[in-house]
């Protein structure tokens, strides 16, 4: 038997399949991007590629460029600096907010609420729910004029009356009043993005924590019942520790879910640049001007923050482990 | 798992919190199906003159209740003119092929890193997770190229196989799982029986792997019916797009019209619902296997 679980050409061609579609479409198309990046080239056919180093990096990363005829400072419309930082900004609401959240409802739930499974069920519902149908649910709610849900709420409460003169008074990036166009301005379009994702994804990591505390030995639990333990001292001290695992592959899908994230404010603004991302400046770049050398570099710096957020997490959780342990 | 339920009034409070959560994951989605059938004047509100005193009467709006009217043609328009049912036929196709090849593909790969001895697999296997963390924006552009230099943009294939190679490092990671609970004295006394290495696989492997097949599937399901920044791309423009690309075009034809907007998102989610309805556990099981493991 050992014989023939070691032929070569057997193992070969097992693997041929899975090898060939991840080789062709995930390791070579990353080395391409990585290529790419330092080409700049518009046409499909790539006839017109040139080299030009580090620009495409630089043309991101720079706010403001200068004219090489005029030599005037102009602001560069393809600076990926603000769709950084809404991403980020992004990761940290979904750290500290969604992820916390998700915890609390976790912990209820998983000690035996009546019709917990029933929950359960209905708050993960929404992650099966195509994110572009969210988003355009959401579009309808915040809709600025007659039929938008969110802002006759507003106006039947009377909380418009404050609410809206507060804001305005926040916006600077417009001098225009905010009567509820909540996409339309920087200062609100990225909290309005915010909310379908807490809405869809709670329920998301609420099922991963809940599945968690579930696999807590259930001796562990009732030992520190007998030590007579407070509810709360048994999440903190045995359930939290215990889930860590759990609580890291949560904030890694957090974080890196945050930066990759296209569809939701694709499918909620008709201009996405009020809360610009990567993923919907990478689209612009790629239809709208044909950088495709642009866009790709948007790719590697994706790749290579991803890369490196999901290993700083990672190494975070291993530290604290430790210390508990 | 027989826990003590003692009434604590804590409890009721508990509830309560947990059933405001519970209207606000189902508000929208009731909202959704209300407007789906109903006129924008229902929505919106409107007058009308009387006929008889010719008074002009106002209509206030129906923004949240049931309708008063169901207006069943929302849904035929959404339909007919919107395609809605060309592209729930295209999804279904590239889904049900991407599962095909994803669960081929890494079962096979799967048979080659547990079960087949050779030097390497663990180097192997290590290099198949990696697609785990690479975002897929890694492809697009490269990807695009090529698709279009072969002519394949706006075709099924153009969707079909990216899907899969993505999927597949999910794919492997948990058939590893199912097929270590394989006891290998099955494969001895098959080999004994006279099978070789495909006999195993086709005859013992397979029939046994069916859990896995279940999991894999319903993950790899969600993850390309659901998917839209490729989809966007590499089909446009055509008769082939799926679902979320025709949900999200739509949109440029009706943009003022809420009850065509409204059926074609119904459409696009209550096949979804109606599934997750029937086979709950199982497909948060998927998501927790492939969570938990990656």
């Amino acid at each position: 038997m050992k014989k023939t679980l070691t032929y070569r050409l057997h193992i070969f061609l097992f693997l041929l399949p899975a090898l060939i579609l991840f080789i062709g479409i995930l390791i070579a198309p990353i080395i391409m991007s990585l290529i790419y990046s330092f080409c700049d080239f518009s046409s499909i056919s790539g006839a017109d590629m040139k080299y030009v180093g580090f620009d495409n990096y630089k043309t991101l990363f720079s706010s403001m460029l200068t004219n090489p005829n005029t030599g005037k400072m102009f602001v560069n419309d393809k600076y990926m600096g603000n769709a950084l930082g809404n991403a980020l900004a992004l990761a940290v609401l979904s750290v500290f907010i969604q992820l916390p959240l998700a915890l609390i409802i976790a912990l209820k739930l998983s000690k035996g609420i009546r019709g917990e499974r029933a929950y359960l069920s209905i708050f993960f519902m929404p992650v099966l729910i195509s994110t572009v149908i969210i988003g355009r649910l959401w579009m309808n709610i915040y809709d600025p004029g007659e039929g938008g849900l969110l802002n006759a709420a507003l106006r039947a409460l009377g909380i418009d009356k404050w609410l809206f003169p507060a804001i305005s008074g926040g916006i600077r990036s417009s001098k225009l009043p905010f009567t509820g166009q909540w996409t339309g301005f920087r200062e609100t379009a990225l909290i309005a993005a915010f909310v379908p994702i807490l809405w869809q994804y709670v329920g998301y990591h609420m099922l991963l924590m809940y599945a968690g505390i579930k696999g807590v030995p259930k001796d562990l639990l009732e030992a520190a019942q007998l030590d007579g333990c407070t509810e709360g001292q048994v999440n903190r001290h045995i359930i939290i520790p215990y889930i860590k695992p759990i609580l890291r592959v949560s904030v890694i899908f957090a974080v890196t879910g945050s930066l990759k994230s296209f569809d939701l404010v694709y499918a909620l603004m008709k201009d996405t640049s009020k809360a610009e991302l990567p993923s919907t400046l990478m689209y612009k770049l790629l239809f709208l001007h044909n950088s495709y050398g642009l866009g790709s570099a948007i790719a590697v710096v994706l790749i290579v923050l991803c890369f490196i957020f999901a290993l700083l997490i990672s190494l975070a959780f291993k530290d604290r482990g430790e210390k508990v342990a | 798992m027989n826990e003590v339920r003692k009434f604590k009034p804590s409890n009721i409070i508990v509830h309560l919190l947990l059933i405001v959560l519970v209207v606000i994951n189902l508000f929208p989605l009731y909202w959704m199906l209300t407007f789906s059938l109903k006129t924008n004047d229902e929505i919106l509100g409107h007058s009308y003159v009387d006929e008889a005193t010719g008074e002009r009467i106002r209509v206030e709006p129906n923004r949240v209740g049931l309708p008063k009217h169901w207006e069943w043609s929302n849904y035929s328009e959404a339909m007919n003119t919107g395609n809605m049912g060309q592209y729930f036929i295209n999804s279904l196709v590239v889904a049900v092929l991407v599962i095909l090849i994803t669960l081929i593909a890494s079962f096979m790969a799967t048979y080659a890193l547990t079960r087949l001895v050779w030097k390497g697999r663990k180097f192997m296997n290590k290099f198949f997770m990696l697609g785990l963390t690479i975002p897929i924006h890694a492809a697009i552009v490269p990807v695009y190229v090529i698709l279009s230099r072969m002519k394949l943009l706006n075709t099924y294939a153009a969707l079909i196989f990216p899907y899969a190679a993505f999927a597949l490092s999910m794919g492997i990671l948990i058939s590893i799982g199912f097929m270590g609970d394989i006891p290998y004295d099955l494969d001895e006394a098959a080999f004994l029986d006279g099978c070789g290495v495909w006999g195993i696989f086709c005859r013992v492997i397979f029939p046994l792997m069916m859990p896995a097949v279940a999991t894999v599937g319903i993950y790899t399901f969600l993850q390309c019916w659901n998917e839209l920044l490729f989809a966007t791309i590499f089909v446009s423009a055509g008769k082939y797009r799926t679902l979320p690309v025709g949900v999200q075009q739509l949109f440029g034809q009706y943009t003022t019209r809420w009850g065509p907007i409204g059926a074609a998102l119904s459409i696009a989610t209550l096949p979804t619902i109606i599934v997750y309805i029937f086979l709950s556990k199982r497909i948060q099981d998927s998501f927790i296997a492939g969570a938990v493991k990656g």
